[in-house]
């Protein structure tokens, strides 16, 4: 706020809050419109709720025998990653001014986030613990092979 | 209510602008996030891993016992918990904008929350690891 611009008109400070029409209102203001920046927007803010839901940890080779689990986990994957992605982009938005650069940089996101989804889907999907060599008679039976 | 603003200019606010409580709350988001989706890359590759059978996977697995590594668990646990509550606070003044004006008073609450989280979590993390080596 070091230089004064004629044209933004600033509210008086309350104590305790800034004025919910300051320009930097609390969290990222909703993109106009109903473009792509708003749905990326309501995306960030949907897929926040459902991977508070999601979130669980598990032994993987009795866990991915389950179809559930598998769908889970892959729900959790997709999501952690689009979201992750999509908040490094908007970290680009506020730091990279290059075009270049930043679409760059985005572009690299993307790759490595559809990279390591397609690796993530690839596992979940074809993991057979049955499969495994030198697997243990015990394990062998608690996973029903 | 929020009224679309007047565009922003670098020059009106600069890199940190100064929200006090919610400049923190944001910074500490982002850092968190980053963090968490860091991990991600790892953990997929990782986990990647259980198609070479339990020997590679074990082994690689193993790692994450070291007491070290342990405690990078305990950050990990901690930046998501953070990164999920002030998530919900994020999208409580998004979508209902008159809470803005408890903006301040939202952000001591989920830190609080956050806190309170951390102490269970932080005694089952850290006894395995301090039974185990001390």
């Amino acid at each position: 706020m070091a230089i004064e611009s004629p044209e933004i008109k600033r509210p008086v400070h309350r104590k305790d809050s800034l004025p919910t029409d300051f320009p930097t209102r609390a969290g990222r203001q909703p993109p106009a419109g109903r473009g792509a920046e708003f749905w990326w927007w309501v995306f960030m803010r949907v897929s926040g709720v459902v991977l508070l839901f999601l979130v669980n940890f598990g032994f993987v080779a009795v866990r991915w025998q389950n179809p559930f689990w598998q769908t889970w986990d892959w729900l959790l994957l997709s999501l952690a990653m689009i979201h992750g992605i999509n908040g490094l982009r908007a970290i680009t938005l506020d730091y990279v001014h290059r075009p270049g650069v930043r679409a760059a940089m985005n572009g690299l996101f993307a790759i490595v986030g559809l990279v390591l989804f397609t690796l993530g889907t690839v596992v979940v999907f074809t993991f057979d613990a049955c499969k495994w060599p030198g697997l243990s008679a015990a394990l062998r039976a608690s996973l029903h092979c | 209510v929020a009224t679309r603003p007047a565009p922003r200019r670098r020059a009106d606010f600069g890199r940190l602008y100064r929200g006090r409580e919610g400049q923190w709350s944001w910074l500490a988001h982002r850092v968190t996030g980053v963090a968490v989706i860091l991990f991600l890359f790892a953990h997929v590759v990782d986990t990647a891993l259980v198609g070479w059978g339990p020997r590679a996977y074990n082994r690689v697995v193993s790692v994450y016992h070291n007491p070290l590594i342990r405690l990078l668990e305990l950050g990990l646990v901690a930046a998501v918990i953070y990164h999920a509550l002030n998530g919900l606070r994020i999208m409580i003044v998004d979508f209902w904008p008159r809470a803005t004006d408890r903006n301040r008073q939202l952000i001591y609450g989920t830190t609080g929350l956050f806190l309170l989280s951390m102490i269970p979590i932080t005694y089952l993390i850290v006894k395995p690891i301090v039974e185990k080596y001390l």
